[in-house]
């Protein structure tokens, strides 16, 4: 069993919630519970009381061009969901909160930084057997301002991986073994998500970001067990600039999220492009 | 012509006339809530599971049997050990209630389409490849079946 979030030496231990924090706010009007899942079957079967979701194909992304929502984008989604700019905002999902990591880190795109994470995600909440429902609330739309995606402190793009590369800084590979050595490269037929090169840009750690989570109910490792991976087998420091990649940038900004908040590393950027891109671009290095 | 089995054609011409997906995803769930017609019966399997009826690739953990039937077709049973796996439930639902009792070769024609036509094209890789896990299953026992190899 997890320990406490206080006793678990996070440097930002804030920005994790208990399902028992949750539970005491569903009522709380200055908190909006969002559910953000991989499975777009999860939230209408049911989920937490007064929670909206926010789905990372229709909610977050652009829906033409490869780039997430702008500015005008992501104030009609705030003003839909009812979220103020001084709401806090509480993510959680399936797959041990990878997605919500993502919204979150869209989020934080955008500014709204008073965004937090219920440790353990759906499933320690469905273990506790604590309540579900299938009603999709409704709020009042609000007005909200947000600033301009602000793409230069969080968010890398290739010309800064490649250089960051070749400079020997951090990287961090989040997939699987397979995805890193090249073996496992996409699956045919596959209309998103494919790349005609395998491997891992060169460098790269491989860290699948899964090992930051208990498996049984989903919380987050503690921070000394969080070390131990990153800096004792990986020896990353805190002070590091560190980017982080996967195959669009969703499972790499739950990595993020553990090296920025719960490790407090003051310069981490995940890089969405991820492999989809730099496995398809003409003349980008790559090693097995 | 449609290449998919008459009844998996309904289910699939039903999901394209919806274009709300909230609408879709309920369609999805009443179909997944069926689970228990196609789950494998403890006559059969037991947990812990034989691993060579486990799906690939499949994060829900699915597991796949077929079983011939008297009248020369296969009967397909599934389980999904992740109770949060309702799209890889619908998966087995679909495929169970279109091809039970059907000729095998009406499996074997299945585009992997089939996928993308129930749950849309912008599903994740990894979910994804583990639905397309399950049809293939299914595809090589009627495969297999047809061939006069064992099913275990």
């Amino acid at each position: 069993m997890a320990t406490s979030i206080a006793d678990r030496g996070y440097i930002n231990p804030t920005k994790l919630v208990t399902t028992d924090w949750v539970a005491a706010h569903l009522d709380d009007p200055t908190v909006r519970i969002i559910e953000s899942n991989e499975d777009p079957l999860l939230y209408p079967s049911g989920h937490i009381p007064g929670a909206v979701q926010v789905d990372w194909t229709h909610d977050l992304n652009d829906p033409l061009r490869r780039d997430y929502l702008d500015k005008a984008g992501f104030e009609a989604l705030m003003s839909r969901i009812g979220v103020t700019p001084e709401m806090t905002v509480v993510f959680y999902g399936d797959k041990n909160n990878w997605w919500a990591c993502y919204a979150l880190w869209v989020f934080q795109l955008f500014g709204h930084t008073n965004a937090k994470i219920m440790d353990g995600g759906r499933l320690k909440w469905e273990q506790e057997s604590r309540p579900m429902t299938r009603e999709v609330p409704t709020y009042a739309a609000t007005s909200y301002q947000a600033q301009q995606r602000d793409d230069s402190s969080i968010r890398a793009f290739r010309e800064q991986v490649l250089e960051h590369a070749q400079e020997g800084l951090p990287l961090v590979d989040v997939r699987s073994p397979a995805e890193y050595s090249g073996e496992k490269l996409h699956m045919p037929e596959y209309p998103q998500e494919g790349a005609l090169r395998g491997g891992h840009i060169p460098g790269a750690h491989n860290v699948p970001w899964a090992r930051a989570i208990n498996p049984d109910d989903g919380t987050f490792k503690t921070a000394d067990e969080l070390r131990a991976i990153y800096e004792g087998e990986k020896h990353l420091m805190p002070d590091d600039d560190v980017i982080v990649y996967c195959r669009i940038g969703e499972r790499s900004s739950h990595t993020w999220f553990v090296l920025s908040y719960l490790l407090g590393y003051k310069n981490v950027r995940n890089y969405d492009g991820s492999w989809t891109e730099w496995g398809n671009l003409v003349g980008a290095p790559i090693e097995r | 012509m449609s290449q998919y089995p008459p009844a998996m054609a309904e289910v699939v011409d039903e999901l394209a006339s919806i274009t709300d997906r909230y609408e879709r995803a309920e369609m999805l769930i009443e179909v997944a809530d069926r689970f228990d017609t196609v789950k494998i019966p403890p006559e059969i399997a037991t947990k812990p599971y034989d691993e060579a009826h486990r799906v690939p690739a499949c994060e829900s953990e699915a597991f796949v049997w077929a079983q011939p039937q008297a009248d020369g077709t296969l009967r397909y049973y599934f389980d999904v050990l992740n109770p949060q796996g309702l799209s890889a439930m619908a998966m087995a639902v679909v495929l169970g209630e279109s091809l039970n009792g059907q000729p095998t070769d009406l499996a074997m024609r299945i585009p992997s389409e089939l996928v993308f036509d129930l749950f849309g094209k912008e599903i994740s890789m990894g979910k994804g490849a583990g639905l397309m896990g399950i049809l293939n299953m299914v595809q090589s026992y009627a495969k297999r079946h047809k061939a006069g190899m064992s099913l275990e």
